[in-house]
């Protein structure tokens, strides 16, 4: 008798229980959706920067700042030479300058910057033009406002005795590709060379190492010029006791063969980008962190301490030739600094619509609107630059030569 | 008093207890012999199969970059972590797999003190046990590989006064998201375990239902509990290394495993040394627990102890 009363009193309080904790969920979700630090933020700059005019100058010069406008950017990897402008940017105070304190959010290997970015866990993102567009398309609203880096550094590399030196040599090989959206530089080769990636050529999932082609477990692997390419030049060749040299490899670069796509690029977020405040934090951000970029170039061993100094593993050498390369991804810029070439970035775009991998997916299924990039903000950065004076497009750029010691060291 | 009859059950005959130490310290040595001759099999098998494989195919590679000799590995911590600095590779492991350990001992404490709370509340209203059970193991089945950008992605965003979210704390909550849950199951198990009989002896005595939770509930879960507390602190070691591998927090062993993985194809033997990191905390947290076992069931008779 008591039993059936507590039974039943209990399942009325176990639906309680359950409706309590969704409501309890849905008030999380409200309150954490929209930020305070965010309206604080626009608040400040609306009152700081009441010369809206001289916005371009100021954020060059940084005359008039009482209190820096906090800015976070989301990198998709941990701190590297790959990311070495930003840190240079910060680390030498151009954004101090720019009264930006901007707080540097290392990647992880499950942190996706452009999604981070959409869901408002950080002010600007880098992320690669393709996979950043797939997300776009998926619904996050983001905007490429600088393409830093100009052109593709994606590798094919391959033993110099495997007689593969260009994608038609492909045929019949076992070749490396790292998937996850990393791949479509590879299957816009073979389409181009009217290779069938399902049957003509064996495509093998590859680790982030270069294991496998030292192994000789694949016949050619993908590889970005900063930095698993440099892995293989600083390998022991057990043969000869010393580092492998670079005639030891093939080098295919994608770049070379019009299938380039864009990567490291600095996103915004779209919904933001109407709110004015919003609008300067961009400007100013985009206008310091290319003068970290020029810095680099004109002082490539400077910036590779900076980058280690700010905790990166890398070793010295590793990281110089990371800096050196990546140099040379930016530089020259012939519209300047951060501008999107309006043909590199449709051949993206053609690849990433038309290049079915293995599952017959391509990176998106339409065409991306115009508003997926703009050129204003960096064309703003460029002129203010070039009114002080500052090289922004690099055409006289000439890269160092780095010696790989063993290890990276 | 009323517990008298519950706690003289649990009260060996102090006779036994200095023995049983030596006998524990005894059987300590032997069992760490046993421990010590197994790692030198593993080395053993290690090279014997490398050895081997110069003369046998192997299906799988045995050269000295994906399979380092021990020795190599060995040497391996004694060198510089980068050229020119002053600390060793052992040494920044060891700092690594230190910090990774307050992460995973602070995600243990609050798993363990969230789970404790959540199956009283279970274990006192059978209502909150309907309710909440079925949540808490759903909980599990979420792939922590979701879970962990989630959850720095709201903490990037969590700002309470003074305090500011960090990623560390996000590990900490990966840590403790893992640990709370065998924790609360087992004792939840632990907390209805008491016999009915005793169950009437302590409401024949007019207990409250605090008096029973702290008198019969608390000693009668502990066989029960010690179990719970070992899988709880493993799930926060390991929380805390994915964790870490996942969202990319800075000086853990979870971001050297990664770093010192990028680095594998011109110093195989350097990721070894952060692998053999890992266990390291693995052991040394399930030494902590051990050592909280022993003082739990000091006053256990040995075959109640599960």
């Amino acid at each position: 008798m008591r039993n059936i009363a507590r039974s039943r009193w209990t399942r009325v309080a176990s639906l309680a229980a359950v409706g309590v904790l969704a409501l309890s969920a849905c008030g999380g979700s409200d309150s954490s959706s929209d930020s305070a630090a965010d309206e604080t933020a626009a608040e400040e700059t609306a009152t700081d920067t009441a010369t809206e005019e001289t916005e371009a100058e100021d954020a060059a010069s940084g005359e008039e700042c009482t209190e820096l406008t906090p800015a976070s950017l989301q990198l998709q990897w941990f701190v590297q030479a790959q990311f070495a402008g930003y840190y240079a940017a910060k680390d030498l105070g151009f954004y101090e300058a720019a009264c930006l304190d901007v707080t540097i959010l290392e990647g992880g290997v499950d942190i996706v910057p452009q999604t981070v970015l959409a869901q408002g866990g950080s002010d600007f993102a880098i992320a690669w033009v393709p996979k950043a567009l797939a997300s776009r398309e998926q619904g996050a609203g983001i905007v490429d406002i600088a393409q830093v880096f100009q052109r593709s550094g994606t590798l094919q590399v391959s033993w110099a005795d495997s007689g593969i030196t260009s994608p038609a040599d492909f045929a019949g090989k076992k070749i490396g590709n790292w998937g996850f959206g990393n791949e479509y530089e590879i299957f816009a080769a073979l389409a181009k060379e009217g290779l069938d990636p399902a049957n003509d050529v064996e495509l093998v999932q590859q680790q982030f190492d270069m294991l496998a082609l030292l192994n000789r477990e694949i016949d050619a692997a993908e590889a970005m010029t900063y930095n698993e390419y440099a892995q293989l030049l600083e390998a022991v060749n057990p043969d000869t006791g010393e580092l492998y040299q670079p005639e030891d490899f093939n080098v295919i670069n994608y770049a070379d063969y019009g299938v380039g796509m864009l990567q490291d690029a600095v996103w915004a977020s779209e919904e933001r980008l109407s709110d004015p405040a919003y609008q300067d934090l961009a400007q100013r951000f985009v206008t310091a962190s290319f003068e970290g970029w020029i810095y680099c170039r004109d002082n490539p061993q400077e910036c590779a301490d900076i980058v280690t100094a700010n905790g990166s593993q890398l070793g010295a050498s590793h990281q110089l030739w990371m800096m050196n390369e990546v140099n040379k991804l930016v530089w020259p810029s012939p519209n300047g600094i951060g501008i999107i070439d309006s043909a590199e970035w449709d051949q993206t775009v053609e690849i990433s619509l038309n290049t079915p991998n293995l599952e017959a997916a391509t990176v998106i299924t339409s065409a991306p609107p115009a508003e997926a990039y703009t050129n204003q903000f960096a064309e703003a950065a460029n002129a203010a630059l070039q009114a002080n004076g500052v090289d922004t497009t690099g055409g006289g750029f000439s890269p160092i030569t780095v010696e790989l010691k063993e290890g990276g060291a | 008093m009323s517990s008298a009859a519950v706690l003289e059950r649990t009260v060996p005959p102090t006779g036994t207890r200095s023995s049983g130490v030596a006998r524990r310290l005894k059987n300590g040595s032997i069992s760490l012999l046993w421990a010590l001759a197994g790692i030198g099999l593993v080395v053993l098998m290690w090279e014997l199969v490398k050895w081997l494989g110069q003369y046998i195919p192997m299906p799988f590679n045995t050269s000295d970059i994906t399979m380092p000799h021990v020795w190599t590995m060995v040497s391996a911590m004694g060198e510089p972590e980068v050229r020119g600095s002053d600390t060793t590779v052992f040494e920044a492991v060891v700092s690594a797999a230190f910090r990774s350990m307050t992460l995973a001992v602070g995600g243990f404490i609050i798993g363990v003190a969230v789970g404790l709370l959540l199956a009283v509340i279970m274990q006192r209203f059978l209502f909150a046990e309907r309710g909440l059970l079925p949540f808490v193991i759903a909980s599990q089945t979420v792939p922590l590989i979701a879970l962990a950008p989630l959850i720095v992605g709201i903490g990037n965003r969590i700002e309470i006064g003074p305090i500011q979210w960090s990623t560390t704390y996000s590990v900490m909550f990966i840590a403790a998201y893992l640990a709370f849950f065998p924790l609360s199951v087992g004792a939840l198990r632990g907390l209805q375990a008491p016999s009915a009989t005793s169950l009437e002896l302590m409401r024949s005595y007019a207990a409250s239902p605090g008096q029973m939770l702290r008198k019969l509930r608390f000693p009668s879960s502990i066989p029960y509990l010690v179990p719970a507390l070992k899988v709880s602190a493993a799930a926060s070691v390991v929380g805390t290394v994915v964790a870490e591998i996942s969202t990319g927090v800075r000086g853990g062993i979870g971001r050297m495993l990664i770093e010192y993985a990028r680095q594998i194809t011109s110093q195989p033997a350097k990721v070894y040394v952060a692998v053999f990191g890992a266990i390291a905390l693995g052991l040394l947290v399930a030494a902590l627990v051990t050592a909280l076992d022993v003082y739990l069931t000091r006053n256990l008779p040995k075959e109640n102890k599960a």
